[in-house]
């Protein structure tokens, strides 16, 4: 996009600001947009499956639902407890919105369409992920109440969980892609699964450790069933109960935009990423672009959280601990040396 | 033999699976829910709702004054006074009912002699105030006017039942 600027008239600098911001625009403004309809889809298919029927007055099916919401939230008094420590309480959500955009910078569009096409992204999305538990332990530190304050050492410590199996799991795809670079890691992908197949899920060795990432990523994101941080039964509403208006906003729109962000790992790491399903050319699909691929599996996966969400019950506590420590934590390990194994048998052997 | 059962199902992850595929049954079926502000459900006649005081054909209004309802009422939400009128008939000058207070139990209508006070079907009259909820008189044969024929039609439903 540089070169486009550059054009236009534009010093060297000029112009790879100018395109650097626009970038970001280009995908934070949709991404925006897109967590506002997930919302309302989101409730939708939990209705459906309630057999309720969700939002549908607000605009046609109630598409607008989620603005509307957002207007009527928007317009709300911001309280801040006297109680609370008021630059944290105010710092912790942005914290968890920003960070939940910046991961945004390395994720693939298209095969040129990625901000920072940087060579480890995985690395980075890994950082930026842990980073998020801050806003989460802020909030509840700083709200100088009892349920906040639960919650947030329920989502410390089953961040931590989890975020070592998503790491051991990660680095599963990493020996088989060979590079932590996003884009090519959905390269190594082409023809993966019996040759015509575009995913490293219809490896025999990594399918497992597809679903496992799946789960792990529910656990990450604090999604149903592993919503302990916001319990409603036990936590009031865990580490938003102090908040209004448009801090809670910042909390929802950010904890939307983390679960896209896994929905989008998930298909990157191993559902072939921009790339079409299968390698052959039945029809004109190489033409497509691949962010409708992209988004199209995102949103597959997307249904299977919301799917998840209206089939599952909460996890107790310790069931959720051992299941991260006493499940996930050695078939992932396992799973590193049986992965390193194979290819030091078949690939570098 | 059954542990190994019970592991195979928990990594295969069989209930789960199973469970989904309830869901997703369920998610194609059609809603029970109903489009409330749009579609309604049938009621009863005997459907006791919002409060109304009925007048006959030529007009004259049916309460007497006799106080029954008022005496019944276990809320204790009616209060009325009455005098005679010029022509010497007793009418109330004063009947509220308190809808704050009212427990919807019925026996308003079931003590009145000449059907004045009746529950009708009506149940959407949530108000934004308080005070818009303590009917008076006027308010109450506004509704009898405006109900009659839906309690009217009611009341005839019903009668055989009585």
């Amino acid at each position: 996009m540089t070169d486009f600027f550059q054009s236009l008239g534009m010093s060297y600098e000029w112009a790879w600001g100018v395109a650097t911001i626009s970038g970001i625009l280009l995908i934070a403004l949709p991404l925006m947009l897109a967590v506002a309809f997930i919302i309302y889809f989101d409730r939708k298919i939990w209705a459906a499956m309630a057999l309720r029927r969700g939002p549908n007055v607000v605009g046609p099916f109630g598409l607008l639902q989620s603005f509307a919401d957002g207007l009527k939230v928007f317009l709300q008094e911001t309280i801040i407890p006297s109680a609370s420590n008021r630059g944290l309480f105010l710092i912790a959500p942005i914290i968890t919105f920003t960070v939940a955009l910046m991961a945004w910078a390395v994720v693939p569009f298209g095969p040129e369409a990625v901000l920072a096409d940087i060579n480890v992204g995985l690395l980075y999305i890994l950082a930026i992920s842990s980073l998020g538990v801050y806003g989460v332990v802020i909030s509840g530190w700083a709200s100088n109440s009892k349920y906040p304050f639960l919650s947030a050492m329920r989502a410390a410590a089953q961040m931590i969980s989890y975020e070592v199996s998503i790491g051991f799991i990660l680095i599963t795809v990493v020996l088989w892609a060979g590079t932590f670079n996003l884009n090519d890691i959905i390269m190594s992908q082409v023809g993966h699964g019996f040759g015509i197949v575009n995913a490293y899920g219809f490896n025999l060795l990594l399918f497992p450790m597809a679903v496992m990432f799946l789960i792990a990523s529910m656990a990450e994101t604090a999604r149903h069933p592993f919503d302990l941080t916001e319990a409603e039964s036990e936590l009031v509403a865990g580490y938003q109960t102090e908040y209004s208006s448009m801090s809670f906003a910042l909390f929802w729109l950010g904890e939307y935009a983390n679960i896209l962000l896994m929905c989008a790992l998930n298909v990157i790491l191993f559902w072939g990423g921009w790339l079409p399903p299968l390698n052959i050319d039945l029809i004109p699909w190489f033409d497509i672009p691949g962010i409708f691929w992209l988004f199209g599996k995102m949103f597959f996966f997307f249904f299977i959280f919301s799917w998840v969400m209206a089939t599952v019950p909460r996890y107790r506590y310790d069931q959720l601990m051992r299941l991260g420590w006493k499940v996930f934590l050695p078939i992932s390990l396992i799973w590193v040396f049986l992965v390193s194994g194979y290819l030091m048998l078949t690939r570098y052997g | 033999m059954n542990t190994a059962i019970q592991y195979l199902k928990a990594f295969t992850l069989w209930e789960f699976i199973w469970a989904h595929w309830l869901t997703l049954k369920y998610f194609f079926k059609p809603k029970a829910t109903l489009n409330y502000p749009f579609e309604k459900n049938p009621i009863s006649p005997r459907f006791r709702g919002e409060h109304v005081l009925r007048r006959y054909p030529n007009g004259e209004e049916r309460c007497i004054a006799c106080k029954l309802c008022e005496a019944v009422c276990p809320a204790q939400a009616i209060t009325i006074e009455a005098e005679p009128r010029e022509d010497g008939s007793r009418r109330t000058t004063r009947y509220d009912i308190d809808m704050t207070k009212c427990i919807y139990c019925g026996l308003c209508q079931e003590a009145c002699p000449v059907d004045a006070v009746v529950e009708g079907p009506n149940f959407e009259y949530a108000t934004e105030t308080r005070e818009e909820l303590l009917y008076d008189k006027e308010k109450l044969l506004a509704n009898g006017d405006k109900w009659e024929r839906a309690i009217a039609a009611n009341l005839a439903a019903d009668a055989p039942y009585r």
